[in-house]
């Protein structure tokens, strides 16, 4: 049995389409990553899921129940943390924890082993106000709450989101933690570079998906010689390769730009020198494997055309 | 070539109780510059950033920005600065011309050069045809770079962005960091956060906050060679890691 089979899967908000037909399949055991921008329909897929909302059309199963019709069942079942902080914020943190776990008729001391590496991180503060809390430890509270009932699989949308770089690569190795230990995964993010954490992800965009794969798969099918150019006035050579007869694309990357050439082996002397001639000196032409980045704004701009 | 700062902060400091939000920060923004702002959460970037826009008072230190002093002259501070984020920026119940027509008026422009201005804008970012619908019906990206227009309106010196491609599409994201240079480019001051660390290359300089204090400045090249990193993620993961406690 799979973990999630998503089969033609449309929602509609009145006039507007959030998902357009989607299909994707998750296993028993994976970590999973939903992965697109905002208003791609990440979350109206994972309340869909959740027994949250209702879909327009298509079949929806999660652990072999029926999210509309079988929500008593499924509900026990799932773990969720939704990109809200929406636990008690008058509670202390001892006691939203309590609560969640007095809701699915379970204790804290029953599961403790399944929370204690995050649980204890929050444990001196365990009086305090979950209001009071900051948002590193909100976080891991909400973490400890969804996963108190031992679920057999986890929903999280957008846990990442407005967080800082070190705070993200710490949640991601929780996420790890609690993946290699069996549980199903299945999360939403707007960060690209979050995609290579994944075992497997569905790229999505404006309701539909993009890719479906491992990442390593999906840039294998990026297609094309990709290159890093460095060196001198970026935005110069930007606009230089913008610019450049050849070019299919050029994306700024951090200090570097991420180039393709529109013919299917290009002549790097010949860029070089043609950017020489127009003044830009210093540059360095690498080719380079494309990143979840790269692969996204290419199935971005060929989806469009 | 002489720089001349358009915000300069000197020993500034913001406790809350016996807490030290932002704790005794000094540094200099100049003019026509890209300044990114970075830190981890509950660094004290908002607070930081609050008190540089008008509208929370410092415990003490001194704050210049557009040569008004935070202290006395928040209401000129608000006057000569642009703000945006990405929590709130427009109206989403009014249309697009309602928001330029409302914040026109806000910033106490006349009518006349309200008009003007949302003709320019609208072409220049070919949403002519889209002024007369909704923001919550425009795509996010579209949203944005609007937004970013739109605190624009009254031709600030400064400009704050606070997270302002947080969750936008890669696309999107890169153009509108076009947007941001050609605003640097007509002069204007760029005063940006963000938590994508590619997107730190592309500031003149940065800073880097941890625990109050500004623990890092300068650009982007100089802080890789300072703290021996292949790039800004490395850097902002050694600047964070190295005061930070664990269990925080």
């Amino acid at each position: 049995m799979k973990a999630i089979t998503i089969n033609h899967l449309k929602k509609d908000f009145g006039k507007v389409t959030a998902l357009k037909e989607v299909s994707l399949e998750v296993a028993q055991g994976e970590l999973y990553g939903l992965i697109g921008p905002d208003g791609a329909g990440k979350t109206t897929m994972i309340r869909i899921l959740t027994s949250l909302l209702t879909a327009t059309a298509g079949e929806v199963s999660v652990l072999g129940l029926n999210p509309q019709t079988e929500y008593k069942a499924l509900r026990q079942k799932i773990g969720y943390m939704p990109g809200q902080f929406s636990l008690y914020q008058d509670l202390s943190v001892e006691e939203n924890l309590n609560l969640f776990a007095s809701i699915y008729e379970t204790t804290i001391e029953a599961n403790y082993h399944l929370v204690k590496d995050i649980y204890q991180q929050i444990e001196p503060f365990k009086h305090r106000r979950a209001g009071a809390l900051s948002g590193g430890m909100k976080q891991k509270l909400a973490l400890c709450c969804a996963m108190i009932h031992r679920p057999e699989i986890l929903f999280l949308d957008e846990p990442t989101t407005g967080v800082d770089a070190v705070s993200r690569k710490e949640f991601w190795e929780m996420l790890k933690t609690l993946n290699v230990g069996g549980l199903t995964i299945f999360v939403s993010t707007p960060y690209m570079d979050e995609a290579s954490l994944c075992e497997r992800v569905a790229l999505i965009q404006a309701g539909e998906i993009l890719a479906v794969d491992t990442p390593e798969n999906i840039n294998e099918t990026f297609g094309r010689h990709l290159y890093a150019i460095k060196g001198g006035n970026k935005r110069a050579l930007l606009n230089a390769l913008k610019a450049f007869e050849h070019c299919q694309s050029a994306y700024s990357f951090g200090s570097s730009i991420h180039y393709t050439d529109s013919r299917q082996e290009m002549d790097v002397e010949e860029l070089l020198l043609s950017l020489q001639a127009h003044g830009h000196s210093n540059i360095t032409i690498e080719e380079i494997s494309p990143s979840i980045e790269d692969s996204f704004m290419k199935l971005m701009t060929s989806h469009d055309s | 070539m002489t720089r001349e700062a358009v915000i300069s902060v000197h020993h500034l400091l913001k406790t809350f109780g016996s807490f030290h939000a932002v704790n005794d920060i000094s540094f200099d923004v100049y003019r026509g510059e890209i300044f990114g702002f970075l830190g981890a959460n509950g660094a004290g970037k908002t607070t930081a950033m609050k008190m540089l826009t008008g509208l929370w008072k410092p415990t003490s230190g001194k704050a210049t920005v557009a040569g008004y002093d935070v202290f006395t002259q928040a209401e000129s501070v608000k006057r000569s600065i642009g703000y945006m984020s990405q929590r709130f920026s427009l109206y989403a119940d009014l249309t697009v011309k309602e928001n330029i027509e409302l914040f026109g008026g806000i910033y106490g422009l006349s009518t006349r050069h309200i008009r003007e201005k949302r003709i320019e804008l609208l072409s220049r970012l070919a949403l002519t045809d889209s002024e007369h619908e909704l923001i919550s019906a425009l795509p996010l990206g579209w949203k944005q770079k609007l937004a970013f227009s739109v605190a624009m309106l009254h031709d600030p010196q400064i400009i704050f962005l606070d997270e302002p491609t947080g969750g936008v599409d890669p696309i999107t994201r890169r153009q509108f960091w076009d947007l941001i240079y050609e605003a640097a480019d007509m002069g204007k001051t760029i005063f940006v956060t963000t938590h994508y660390m590619d997107e730190a290359e592309y500031c003149d300089r940065i800073s880097m906050m941890v625990d109050g204090k500004i623990t890092a400045l300068g650009t982007p090249e100089d802080l890789k060679k300072q703290f021996l990193a292949k790039d800004m993620d490395e850097v902002f993961i050694k600047v964070a890691r190295h005061t930070q406690p664990i269990a925080q």
